[in-house]
């Protein structure tokens, strides 16, 4: 059996690009902390990736199938303290979400470049 | 991969702030100005933010949400009418008007204002380093 990129990835990539469209969510809630009547705005990941999870794992029967794509919607937050001007985002909640953001973004991150290490261990043999 | 609309909504962030702090300066600077009239007093400014999403098809439904200013309003606060006979600005009953500037709201608002653009700095530094991250990939 040859190595196949995809499936040695596993779930990352996608993880990677959903946590890169999350920051995206999310700097756009900073950006309009001070807009009137702005709704924030998040994703749901953990059904996104479980949702990519389940499907990589039913390709993995079926031969040939295309890669699944990722499939998520967007939520509005719910406040914990609605502010007079219908303004839901949080300053302080969104930075820390945009922060651990960032941490999971390099949590992805590394664990794709630990497969590929491994990959190319496995390659040269050593 | 999407970095570069997040440095629009962070850039759009900063330009927007900018113009609040443009706004508090120039209200801070006329907050003791005085004037003849009650037409011709200076009146506090505000600008008015509102969200512009951009394109639909990224992002599942509602795009990229950036920041703009729609406009600078003016405050309809009263102007505060004094009696000052002696200034050379008074009017026939003596009376002379003072800007409706409130110095201590336009405090806090340039302190939010200053907080909401060093957010949009720090957002910007972070998206940066996640880039450069993405770039090495592979490199270790």
């Amino acid at each position: 059996m040859g190595i196949s990129f995809d499936k040695a990835f596993g779930v990352h990539p996608y993880a990677l690009q959903l946590r890169v469209e999350r920051s995206q969510i999310l700097a756009g809630n900073l950006a309009n902390v001070d807009t009137p009547g702005y709704l924030a705005r998040d994703v749901d990941y953990q059904s996104a990736l479980r949702d990519v999870q389940s499907s990589l794992e039913g390709r993995a029967v079926q031969a040939g199938a295309s890669m699944p794509s990722l499939d998520y919607e967007t939520l509005y937050r719910v406040p914990l303290q609605p502010s007079e001007d219908g303004n839901t985002t949080e300053l302080g909640a969104e930075q820390a979400r945009f922060a651990g953001n960032a941490m999971d973004f390099q949590t992805s991150l590394t664990f794709l470049n630990m497969k590929i290490s491994g990959l190319a261990q496995a390659i040269r043999g050593e | 991969m999407s970095f570069n609309r997040i440095y629009d909504i962070a850039g759009s962030a900063m330009r927007a702030q900018t113009v609040r702090l443009d706004t508090v300066a120039s209200n801070l600077a006329n907050a003791d100005a005085v004037a003849g009239s009650e037409g011709a007093a200076y009146r506090a400014i505000k600008p008015v933010f509102q969200t512009v999403y951009q394109r639909v098809e990224d992002a599942g439904g509602l795009g990229a949400a950036t920041v703009d200013v729609a406009g600078v309003v003016q405050s309809n606060r009263n102007v505060e009418r004094r009696y000052e006979p002696d200034n050379p600005l008074a009017d026939g009953n003596g009376n002379v008007f003072y800007s409706n500037v409130n110095t201590v709201d336009e405090m806090a608002d340039m302190m939010a204002a200053s907080r909401g653009f060093e957010t949009a700095v720090s957002v910007m530094n972070r998206i940066g380093s996640m880039q450069q991250g993405l770039l090495r990939l592979g490199q270790s």
